[in-house]
C-alpha cells in the first residue's frame, strides 16, 4: 500500500539508478517554462481532437451544399438534403434493414459469445487448445471473410450446399432471396465477431471472486441457478461493453455485406453504409451521400449514449456490492 | 490559481476561434470542394506546332490505369514496341473490374493527375465528362501537328467514334460535342452456345424471344439427364449493377423497341415502367428463375463466361468476348464446341444490340499531355490493334482494317459462327441507351429491381416505383 502511495520518490528513485546516477541530478523547471507547461501539455490533446473534428466538421459543412461531380459549383441549400432523405422510403426501408441487421447480429453474438465464454471458463487442455482457435476469424479481414463465405454458400459449388446435400438440403440458395441474403450476411458477422465476445466475456469470467460461487456449490446451488443468480449480474458489465462495441460496429456495418450481396438482392441488404456508399462515391453526389453518413453518426452516437449510460448505471450498481 | 484557470480558459477561447477562422481559410486552399471544372478556352494541343514527330517527349513517363483484361494483357505485352518508338516510358496499375471503376472515379474526382491515362467505357463520358475531368481529344485529333497521318480517323468504325462523342447535354444524342474517349476495343452482345448439349437435346438456336426461353428452360430439365451433370440454360448477369442491364438484357430489351428513357422537350422521362417494358422485364425474369444460373443474383460477367466454358451453362447471353475467351482452343473445358449466333429477334426482326466499348480517356488535369496523347495515338493505331487482334486476344476491332485483315479473319474462323454473327449483327449494334449523366443510378436501380422481380415481387408496381424515383433524379 505505501509504495502505491508515494509514486514520486519511487520514480525519483528509479531515474537515480543505474550507471552515473549518482553524479546526475534533477534540474529544476526554469522559472519562466513553468507558465507553459500546461499549454504545452494540451498541445497533443488539440492536435488530436482537431484532427478529429477538422474532417467530421468539413463533412457537416459539406451536407448543407449540393455539392456533386455534376455540380462542382455547389449552391447553399440548407437542410435540403436532411428533407430529401428524411422524406425517401429508401432510407426507411435502409433504415430498418441495418437495425434488423445491428440488433440480429448483436443478439446471436452475445448469447453465443457468452456460451463459447462459459464452456471455455473450465481449464482444460482441449479449453485451451479451442482457445487458439476461437480466436482465428479476428484475425481475418472482414471482406476477406465475406468472400471465402459467398464462395461456401455458393449454391451449386459451394461447400455449404454439397455438406447438406445428404440430408436433402443441397439447393438451397443462400443469398438469392431478401430474408436468406439478410441471415447470410448476419452469419458471416457473427462468424467473424462471436469470438470477441467470447473472449471479453472469459477475461470477465476469469475476473469474478471465487467466494461467491463457493457460498452456493457450499449451499447446494444447481448450475443454472448459479448462473442466473451469480454469473450473469456479476458479469453483465462485460457482457454490456462487448453488446456496446457489436452493436455500434454492426450499426455501421459495410464490408461484409457489400462484398457479399452488394446490398441486394433488390435493396433487401441495403444498410445505410452501403446507400451511403453508392450515393457518395458511385454516384457521386458528395454533398448526399455526406448527409447519410451523418445520420447514421447521429444514430450511432444517440443508440451509445444510451447503452454507455446503461452501462455506468451497471457498474456503479456493481460497485455497490459489498465484496 | 485562480489566475491560471482563467488564462487556460481565455487560451482555449482562443485556440477554438483560430480553429473555426482557420476552417474557411483551409477549405479555399483546397480542402473544399474538390474537382472543380477545369474546362478552359484552349485546348493543350495547339501548344503542339511543327512536323509530327513520335519522339517529341522522348524521356518522358506515361502513367496508365487499366483494368484486369485480355485486350489489356494484349496491350501490355506490346508496350515494350510503343517505348521502343517513342522514347516514353509507361508505369501501369491493373485493378480487378469489381474495383477498377471506384478506383478511377475517386482519383478523377480528387482533382490529381495520378494518371495520365485510363481505360473507360463509352457511359463513363456521361459521368466524368460533365465535372471536365475528360480531355478533349477532338483538338489533338484535329491538329497534325500531333497526329500522325498513318492514325486514320476514317478508318475506325463511325459507329465507335461518335460513341465516345457528346455535348453533354442530357438526352441528347451521341456523335456530337467533344470527342471524350478513343474506341480501343469493343463487344457485342449475342448468344453464344454449347454444340454438343444443343445437339444431343435436338435444340437450335433461338431466333425469337419466346424461344429462347423456351430452350433456357429445357436445358436445365433436360440436360442433367443427358449427360451434362449441373448445367442450366442460358448463363446472363444479375449482380445489382448497372453491369447487369447492358449486356443481354438491354440487346433483347432493344430489340422489343423498348426504351430506357424518352426525351420530350429536352426532359428525360423514364420509361421502363410502359406497359410493353413491365411484360419483358417479367418475361426475362421467369426465363432467370427458369433456365439462368443458380444464385444469379451474385452473377458478372466472369461467372457468365466461365460457367459457359465449364460446361454448366448451355447458352450465354453477353458480349462476344466473354464467349470467345472460352472458346479458344484449350482455354476451357467446352472449347472446340463453343458456337455464335446473333441471339433472338424483335417482333418485327430487329437485331439491335446493345454495345460496351472499352475506350481510352486522357485525364484533363495531367501535366503529361503531350506524351499522353502520342500514347493513346499508339493504342489505338493500326500497328498495335492488329497486333493485338492477331497475335493476342484483342478481338471485336475497332478498325475497318483490321476486321478485314485476311489474318485476322482466318484467326477467328476457327471459331464457329463468330464472323458470320459479328457481320450480322454490326450494323445495328450501338448504345441503346440514352446518354445522361445519371446512368449509373438509374441502370444500377433497374438491376436491383431486376432482382426483386425475379425475387417474386410485382413487376408493374417495382417498376412504377422504379421510374418514379428515376424521374426526379434525371428530370
Amino acid at each position: 500500500m505505501s509504495g502505491r502511495a508515494s509514486p514520486v520518490p519511487e520514480a525519483n528513485h528509479g531515474a537515480a539508478s543505474g550507471a552515473g546516477a549518482g553524479k546526475r541530478a534533477v534540474r529544476a523547471v526554469p522559472a519562466w517554462r513553468r507558465p507553459l507547461r500546461p499549454y504545452l501539455l494540451i498541445v497533443p490533446a488539440l492536435l488530436l481532437t482537431g484532427g478529429i473534428l477538422y474532417p467530421f466538421g468539413l463533412g457537416l459543412y459539406y451536407t448543407v451544399f449540393d455539392f456533386a461531380a455534376s455540380k462542382p459549383q455547389p449552391d447553399l441549400v440548407g437542410i435540403e438534403n436532411y428533407r430529401r432523405i428524411f422524406t425517401q422510403s429508401s432510407f426507411w426501408d435502409s433504415a430498418r434493414v441495418t437495425v434488423a441487421y445491428a440488433i440480429g447480429a448483436a443478439a446471436v453474438e452475445t448469447v453465443l459469445g457468452v456460451a463459447v465464454a462459459l464452456l471455455l471458463h473450465r481449464a482444460s487442455f482441449v479449453g485451451r487448445v479451442l482457445e487458439k482457435i476461437l480466436i482465428l476469424p479476428l484475425m481475418i479481414a472482414p471482406v476477406i471473410a465475406a468472400i471465402m463465405w459467398k464462395l461456401m454458400l455458393q449454391p451449386s459449388v459451394g461447400v455449404i450446399n454439397h455438406l447438406l446435400k445428404p440430408f436433402g438440403l443441397g439447393g438451397v440458395q443462400w443469398t438469392d432471396t431478401p430474408t436468406g441474403a439478410l441471415l447470410s450476411s448476419i452469419t458471416v458477422d457473427v462468424w467473424v465477431y462471436t469470438p470477441f465476445v467470447a473472449i471479453l466475456a472469459l477475461a470477465g469470467l476469469r475476473s469474478l471472486p471465487a467466494s461467491p460461487f463457493e457460498a452456493a456449490a457450499v449451499d447446494g446451488a444447481g448450475w443454472w441457478f448459479t448462473f442466473r443468480r451469480l454469473t450473469l449480474p456479476m458479469l453483465w458489465p462485460y457482457v454490456l461493453v462487448a453488446v456496446i462495441f457489436r452493436f455500434m460496429d454492426s450499426l455501421k456495418v459495410f464490408d461484409i455485406i457489400y462484398a457479399l450481396t452488394e446490398g441486394g438482392p433488390g435493396d433487401s441488404t441495403m444498410v445505410l453504409q452501403i446507400r451511403a456508399y453508392l450515393e457518395a462515391i458511385r454516384f457521386q453526389r458528395y454533398s448526399f451521400g455526406i448527409s447519410y453518413m451523418v445520420v447514421l453518426w447521429a444514430v450511432v452516437y444517440l443508440v451509445t449514449m444510451v447503452l454507455v449510460r446503461y452501462l455506468g448505471r451497471i457498474q456503479n450498481r456493481a460497485a455497490e456490492v459489498p465484496g | 490559481m485562480d489566475m491560471h484557470a482563467h488564462d487556460r480558459r481565455r487560451f482555449l477561447a482562443i485556440g477554438a476561434a483560430a480553429a473555426a477562422s482557420a476552417a474557411p481559410l483551409l477549405t479555399a486552399c483546397g480542402a473544399g470542394f474538390g474537382g472543380g471544372n477545369s474546362k478552359g478556352d484552349g485546348s493543350a494541343a495547339d501548344d503542339v506546332t511543327g512536323p509530327f514527330d513520335w519522339k517529341r517527349a522522348k524521356g518522358r513517363t506515361v502513367k496508365a490505369l487499366l483494368n484486369k483484361h485480355p485486350y489489356t494483357d494484349a496491350l501490355i505485352a506490346d508496350l515494350k514496341a510503343f517505348t521502343e518508338k517513342t522514347g516514353i516510358k509507361v508505369e501501369y496499375d491493373v485493378f480487378p473490374e469489381d474495383n477498377y471503376f471506384d478506383k478511377l472515379t475517386v482519383d478523377l474526382s480528387s482533382g490529381r493527375a495520378s494518371y495520365d491515362v485510363f481505360m473507360l467505357g463509352a457511359y463513363m463520358v456521361w459521368q466524368y465528362g460533365p465535372p471536365g475531368w475528360l480531355e478533349d481529344l477532338g483538338p489533338w485529333m484535329l491538329n497534325s501537328s500531333a497526329t500522325g497521318a498513318e492514325w486514320d480517323q476514317a478508318d475506325f468504325f463511325p459507329n465507335l467514334l461518335a460513341s465516345d462523342q457528346w455535348s453533354l447535354k442530357a438526352g441528347a444524342p451521341l456523335g456530337q460535342g467533344g470527342q471524350y474517349a478513343l474506341p480501343w476495343g469493343w463487344e457485342t452482345n449475342v448468344v453464344a452456345y454449347n454444340t454438343e448439349v444443343f445437339e444431343k437435346l435436338g435444340l437450335k438456336p433461338a431466333e425469337t424471344f419466346d424461344e429462347l426461353r423456351e430452350v433456357a428452360g429445357a436445358i436445365t430439365r433436360r440436360a442433367p439427364g443427358a449427360g451434362f451433370d449441373g448445367m442450366y440454360g442460358v448463363a446472363v448477369r444479375g449482380s445489382r449493377s448497372w453491369a447487369t442491364i447492358h449486356p443481354g438484357f438491354m440487346t433483347m430489351y432493344a430489340r422489343n423497341g423498348l426504351k430506357d428513357f424518352t426525351v420530350e422537350g429536352g426532359r428525360v422521362k423514364p420509361a421502363m415502367n410502359s406497359p410493353e417494358a413491365i411484360a419483358f422485364t417479367r418475361d426475362w425474369a421467369e426465363m432467370v428463375k427458369k433456365g439462368g444460373p443458380p444464385s444469379w443474383t451474385s452473377y458478372t460477367w466472369y461467372q457468365c463466361s466461365s460457367d459457359l466454358g465449364a460446361k454448366k451453362a448451355g447458352m450465354l447471353f453477353d458480349a462476344d468476348t466473354a464467349a470467345y475467351f472460352q472458346a479458344v482452343k484449350g482455354a476451357s473445358p467446352a472449347s472446340g464446341k463453343i458456337a455464335f449466333h446473333p441471339g433472338p429477334k424483335g417482333p418485327d426482326g430487329s437485331l439491335a444490340t446493345n454495345m460496351w466499348i472499352w475506350s481510352l480517356g486522357m485525364n484533363a488535369k495531367s501535366r503529361n499531355k503531350s506524351a499522353a496523347w502520342l500514347f493513346l495515338q499508339w493504342a489505338t493505331g493500326k500497328e498495335h490493334l492488329r497486333k493485338g487482334a492477331i497475335e493476342y486476344n484483342h478481338i471485336d476491332p475497332v478498325r475497318k482494317s483490321v476486321g478485314q485483315d485476311p489474318a485476322y479473319k482466318a484467326k477467328m474462323r476457327a471459331i464457329p459462327g463468330f464472323i458470320e454473327t459479328f457481320e450480322t449483327v454490326v450494323d445495328q449494334t450501338k448504345i441503346q441507351f440514352t446518354p445522361q449523366e445519371q446512368f449509373f443510378d438509374a441502370t444500377t436501380s433497374w438491376a436491383a429491381a431486376l432482382q426483386e422481380i425475379y425475387g417474386g415481387k410485382n413487376a408493374s408496381s417495382v417498376l412504377n416505383s422504379l421510374a418514379g424515383d428515376l424521374a426526379s433524379k434525371v428530370g
